[in-house]
């Protein structure tokens, strides 16, 4: 590096410096880094008796885990089992990153991913998340997750929303064959899944990807089903595809095959508002 | 953290470890599942780690309908025992503040798991070149000290070039620069080989400048040219196609074209 008096510096510009790391790097920067990994780190909160039972050492046991990402998914579950009433509201967890909205002292970041426990089996539990979970926190909000779950005996499904965008296929896909569900399961899972397994070379990222990662390699019985679509906002059609996927777990959780359009339209709704392109 | 999928964990005592580094193209990559796919590898383990991006998907290399739905990770380890050959593939980026950790990660499992040597394939950006580099071939080796010591001979008969070290401000003379190790474009390249420098690991690093774009040459170019080394395959260089491109090469540029729109 030149001076502006033409002295010649033995110092490594930044600009040639392109993948290089371990700069060097003082106390403050260091304080920094710590303080925001601190904050992006994944908390779980459980009610009252679930905490006590795990800092007491025992895992909750769960037969059936199932879990909604996406607006979709999750509206899929408030609208055909949640409903219902039979379920107790038992965790959530919090997640802090770049997609977090600043709100002071509002719950939003802790709606986005709730846990629900059947009352009258409470072995079998389910989480909605709808929030952005950042590809640094993947990896850690899943163990953290599983390590209060009790491995033997589980099952776990999740449902997934994506865009029909993001699916690679060398035929056109007319548009009356969209929304469609795709499948992946772990090598244990036994049983047939309710629709064709996800064709090469399609992948799943996210929270499907880290869960089936985390499952393929402690042996759970784990299937995920994707849903491609191509609407944006939560609509009933896609919500529709879900359902042979929870039908499959039938005696386990009761699904409400006709949900009244009451119901159907305090979930769906909501997007309405966000376009304003034809008032 | 390796995990093994089988129920008795591998030995790799005097492997060779085969390895990419996320790079410019994903030509690393690319190689390594040539590699994979020609040779019918099979799966023995996994990389289970945070420092990577979570990806899943069906198995990338079937050979027949049944083996097709096969989940996969974004590390896994394959080996073959008749070739003493051991090969990770990498199918995520590394998280970047995790990529220091990740190559402690890699060194260390190497280290432990008793390969006899180990070879990373990677890319660098080519218009970064420098005068010099930019004649001849655009393909590179490194080796650390312990590997220098074994392979010298070999390596003096291929005739390979080694990574130039650069002046760190071409056209500057001056005498208090020494010319240093520069891959831009690299990810973990430079750092993993200056990390076995250090723990005495014997590894060689084989790259190829190149621009993102259509890599599969890229990735041909860089396979035949560790064959040259290794001879996995017999004399491929005769039969350009003898290495087996895998399914999940497909729609590398997206899907396929409406047809309403001619």
């Amino acid at each position: 590096m030149a001076t502006f008096f033409g002295e010649v510096l033995s110092v490594y510009s930044r600009a040639v410096e392109e993948d290089e790391e371990e700069l060097e790097e003082n106390e403050e920067d260091e304080q920094i880094r710590r303080e925001l990994e601190e904050k992006r780190e994944v908390h779980l909160q459980w009610s009252p008796d679930v905490s006590e039972s795990l800092r007491s050492g025992n895992k909750l046991q769960c037969s059936d885990f199932v879990l909604a990402v996406g607006h979709n998914a999750a509206r899929f579950l408030s609208v055909c089992v949640l409903n219902s009433a039979n379920w107790d509201a038992v965790g959530h967890a919090s997640v802090w990153n770049e997609r977090s909205r600043a709100v002071t002292g509002q719950t939003s970041d802790e709606s986005g991913c709730v846990f629900y426990r059947q009352k009258a089996n409470p072995s079998v539990l389910i989480c909605q998340l709808t929030c952005y979970i950042a590809e640094d926190q993947l990896f850690q909000w899943t163990e953290k997750v599983f390590d209060c779950l009790q491995h033997r005996e589980l099952n776990v499904t999740v449902l997934s929303d994506s865009s029909v965008a993001d699916y690679k296929a060398a035929d056109y896909l007319s548009s009356n064959s969209i929304p469609f569900l795709r499948s992946l399961n772990t090598s244990v899972f036994r049983g047939q899944p309710v629709c064709q397994s996800l064709e090469q070379p399609n992948i799943l990222t996210g929270i499907p990807a880290a869960v089936l990662n985390h499952c393929q390699v402690h042996r759970i019985a784990t299937v995920v089903y994707q849903c491609y679509s191509d609407v944006i906002g939560p609509d009933s059609v896609t919500m529709e595809t879900y359902k042979p996927a929870l039908t499959k777990l039938g005696k386990s959780i009761q699904l409400d095959p006709s949900p009244s359009t009451d119901v159907l339209r305090k979930f769906v709704r909501s997007t309405d508002i966000q376009s304003n392109l034809y008032i | 953290m390796f995990i093994s999928s089988e129920n008795s964990p591998p030995v790799f005592k005097g492997f060779t470890l085969v390895m990419p580094a996320v790079a410019v193209g994903n030509v690393g990559q690319l190689a390594v599942d040539l590699v994979v796919s020609t040779l019918n590898m099979s799966r023995v383990g996994y990389l289970h780690t945070d420092c990577l991006i979570p990806m899943a998907g069906n198995n990338p290399y079937p050979t027949c309908k049944e083996d097709a739905e096969e989940l996969h990770t974004a590390a896994e380890v394959y080996s073959s025992a008749e070739l003493k050959l051991a090969v990770l593939q990498i199918r995520a980026p590394i998280l970047q503040t995790k990529s220091k950790k990740f190559r402690q990660l890699i060194v260390s499992w190497v280290k432990s798991s008793g390969f006899s040597r180990t070879v990373v394939l990677s890319s660098s950006h080519a218009y970064q070149r420098d005068d010099q580099q930019l004649q001849g071939t655009p393909l590179r080796y490194l080796v650390t000290p312990a590997l220098q010591k074994v392979s010298e001979d070999a390596l003096k008969e291929l005739g390979w070039r080694e990574m130039e070290r650069v002046s760190a401000f071409p056209g500057i003379t001056d005498g208090n620069t020494e010319p240093r190790l520069y891959i831009p474009g690299g990810g973990i390249t430079k750092g993993l080989y200056t990390d076995s420098c250090t723990e005495d690991v014997p590894l060689a690093v084989l790259l190829i400048f190149c621009s993102e774009g259509d890599n599969i040459p890229d990735a041909f170019a860089l396979v035949n040219h560790l064959n040259d080394w290794l001879h996995l395959l017999d004399s491929p260089s005769q039969q350009p196609n003898k290495w087996k491109i895998p399914t999940s090469w497909s729609l590398l540029f997206g899907s396929g074209i409406p047809p309403a729109l001619f």
